[in-house]
């Protein structure tokens, strides 16, 4: 079953290393995986998809908490979240379809980025059934090809951050003060 | 001007590092070059893994951070193993590897491997250092993190530029780690429900695990089960965390654990588990593990609880706090109602029963050393108090049975990960941290021969290791299971060829004697004890016996079997 965990990170080299070898050590297939900075340029905001028994998932999650580069790491696979996916399509049409292929597009809020005599290049976003339903439409008229960003998510919640406090060290006092 | 090896060596001496294991190479030259003038102690080991294994023993010994040096390349991949055993048996390690300069890092370069990469998994947090102004903070966070929480390993990868780089070493006031959150003080609710569940039991039992001996919770467990007065098992990382001689101490549980540990798990009504983890070689068959009984599961590290076996009462925190106010919560209880004290002496009686029933009890025989004979005089020399590193295999079984440690820190074995080639290299760790105490080295004459290469450290460090060699001629544990489960087709097992160990030790200017008389054992160990330095004394002993009781993997810890099935022959 897919499962959507959302993660809060430090934004730094193997960050993202050490979250994917939890998932790969385990034998789990990531089906999606964003990750971009957040408001705060040191922390990264990932959204993962993966195949896992959802018995498993609190045992992940546990596992990616106690990373020490995620600041937290929260399930919302049946938390209240908005959930879209953008996904850009490049499809071939025929002189006639021209004007049917826009129609189509409307009715799915996607837009056209890119127009060529051989089709155009239209942008969509939506939850990811919305997007495998328009790739059917679009699959219909002709050729297409097809990059999804993968699923991001923002939970609904308000949930507090537990962060933990600096620890002051005494051998840190400068030796000459 | 200093440069980063100097910065890295000043790091170290502010965190009380008094001795290194390691092994020099290319890129840590600028650091042996500091350290030729720094008061820190390095210990030369002959192999990198053993320089892990080494530091391991030096912090089972203390429960202080133990630090291993290796270079790039070959010597950073050879701590690896190391760094798993360290982090299956939550040790806390420090492993500084040198690594090319950081423009040559990704080329290919001589001796270069991706060691940030490869132990990321082996470890609970790594480094790599790309300037020298990130240097300090890495090194005290990774002492930080390695000693705090669940202990364990951190590697601090350092490119050679770095070491060189010239600079001062800039203090290190505080360190932040936002999301590295340690739970230690345990939720005052869930240790009020806690006791209340104890206290009600009718059928309690205590299951003490290696977090007792991280935590230093020893005088705690021990006024804990005084407390209760319930019978109480050690785990195999827990042994010594209550002494082997205490009235409640039943023995190890699981695999090779005696019957009245494993039927006391199966028919309780209550399992206090403190610091363990629920292993596979503890529980056997999952679903059938201590079907009856309730749990109350402390642990330091939230992912271990309900990870195995779901936890009735789950407490996070320091075993050492959490078990402080358990027992305060009880004297408070003790006030308010009293104790089924009838139930719970009917249990203990029961567990005394199978106690006697089935003890764990030494063999003799007539013309051959039997290794559960060597065992049990190994422990009435050692008196409870000796260091005992023990590689791993059918010794370890025999030694976890029958020795009884007075103290944690004296039991040091791979646990985790059943490492062969553990013992040698972390009974030079535990000597060089414990100078006055007597080490047993007890190893197979397997595992002994995957450390072989250690004897010149310990001659060249004049360790005074006694180094027990319980030779069978054979890889035991894994031909019991050849015998048991494969038809008793032995393959591979048969380990032809061991030296002659007066020649071997005498090669490396020590005493070397090979027993094979049972009646010369007390006398030889004595001997071996006595004479001060080093001594490698290979016991020759019954080479077919095997290690009972044994749960069959798969089964039920309580349907283990308790004696070799049929008289045994090899075809």
């Amino acid at each position: 079953m897919l499962q959507l965990i959302s993660l809060l990170m430090e934004n730094k080299p193997g960050a993202l290393m050490r979250v994917t070898g939890l998932l790969t050590a385990r034998g789990y297939n990531i089906e999606s995986l964003t990750v971009a900075r957040t408001l705060d340029p040191e922390l990264s905001r990932m959204s993962i998809v993966v195949e896992i028994e959802p018995q498993q998932r609190a045992q992940l999650i546990k596992q990616m908490n106690k990373l020490i580069n995620v600041l937290q790491a929260s399930d919302l696979t049946e938390a209240p979240a908005v959930r879209r996916e953008l996904a850009l399509v490049r499809v071939r049409v025929e002189r006639e379809n021209r004007a049917v292929i826009l129609k189509e597009a409307e009715i799915f809020g996607a837009r056209p980025v890119d127009s060529s005599l051989e089709g155009f290049a239209l942008e969509v976003t939506g939850d990811p059934e919305k997007i495998d339903e328009f790739m059917s439409v679009m699959g219909a008229y002709g050729e297409i090809e097809v990059t999804r960003s993968g699923l991001v998510a923002v939970s609904l919640e308000a949930k507090k951050l537990r962060l933990a406090p600096p620890v002051f060290k005494e051998e840190g006092v400068p030796q000459n003060a | 001007m200093t440069n980063g090896a100097k910065i890295v060596l000043e790091c170290l001496a502010r965190e009380k590092v008094e001795c290194i294991f390691g092994y020099p190479g290319g890129v840590t030259l600028p650091l042996y070059d500091a350290l030729y003038d720094s008061p820190i102690r390095h210990v030369l080991v002959r192999h990198e893994q053993n320089a892990c294994f080494a530091a391991e023993g030096w912090a089972r010994a203390t429960g202080r951070v133990g630090v291993c040096c290796a270079t790039s390349g070959p010597g950073a991949t050879n701590l690896v193993t190391g760094l798993v055993d360290a982090m299956m048996d939550s040790i806390p390690i420090v492993a500084i590897t040198g690594q090319v300069s950081t423009r040559l890092i990704g080329s290919d370069a001589f001796q270069e491997a991706d060691t940030f990469g490869i132990t990321r998994s082996c470890t609970k947090h790594n480094f790599l250092v790309k300037t020298l102004a990130d240097l300090p903070q890495a090194i005290h966070e990774a002492f930080h993190i390695a000693a705090t929480g669940r202990p364990g390993p951190v590697l601090v990868d350092i490119p050679k530029d770095v070491l060189q780089a010239q600079g001062r070493y800039a203090p290190v006031s505080s360190i932040h780690l936002p999301g590295y959150k340690v739970f230690t003080e345990g939720h005052a609710g869930q240790i009020r429900r806690a006791a209340q569940m104890i206290w009600e039991a009718r059928r309690p039992f205590v299951y003490a695990g290696g977090g007792i001996v991280a935590a230093e919770a020893s005088e705690e467990l021990r006024a804990f089960v005084e407390r209760i007065d319930a019978p109480a098992v050690c785990t195999l990382m827990g042994l010594g965390a209550l002494a082997g001689t205490h009235p409640n101490f039943v023995s190890m549980p699981g695999m090779h654990g005696s019957y009245a540990a494993n039927m006391g798990m199966s028919e309780a009504d209550l399992l206090i588990a403190l610091g363990t983890r629920f292993d596979d070689r503890v529980t056997g068959k999952l679903s059938a593990f201590a079907p009856h009984a309730k749990v109350i599961h402390v642990d330091i590290d939230p992912a271990e609880i309900g990870k195995n076996r779901a936890a009735d009462l789950p407490v996070v925190g320091d075993v050492k706090r959490v078990l402080k106010k358990l027992n305060q919560a009880l004297d408070d209880l003790a006030e308010l109602k009293p104790l089924n004290e009838q139930a719970r002496a009917a249990w203990r009686d029961r567990v005394k029963e199978w106690k006697r029933e089935h003890p764990l009890e030494p063999e003799f025989s007539g013309d051959e050393i039997k290794p559960q004979h060597l065992v049990s005089e190994l422990d009435r020399i050692s008196g409870g108090e000796a260091i005992l590193a023990s590689d791993v295999g059918q010794h370890q079984m025999w030694a976890a049975q029958l020795m009884r440690f007075n103290h944690p820190r004296l039991w040091l074995n791979s646990g985790g990960l059943g490492s062969m080639g553990f013992g040698l290299p972390a009974a030079i760790g535990a000597q060089l941290a414990r100078p006055d105490s007597l080490v047993f080295a007890l190893v197979g004459d397997g595992g002994f021969q995957m450390s072989i290469p250690e004897l010149a450290t310990i001659a060249n460090e004049r360790l005074p290791i006694k180094i027990i060699v319980m030779n069978n001629g054979y890889l035991g544990m894994v031909r019991q299971w050849q015998t048991l489960f494969y038809n008793n087709r032995l393959s591979q097992v048969t380990l032809d060829g061991f030296p002659d160990v007066e020649k071997l030790a005498g090669a490396y200017g020590f005493t070397g004697r090979t027993l094979e008389h049972p009646r010369e054992l007390r006398s030889a160990l004595r001997e071996c004890v006595d004479q001060p330095g080093p001594y490698l004394l290979n016991v020759r002993v019954t080479p077919f016996e095997n290690v009972y009781p044994m749960v069959p993997a798969g089964a039920a810890i309580h349907e283990m079997v308790l004696a070799p099935p049929q008289p045994l022959e090899v075809a």
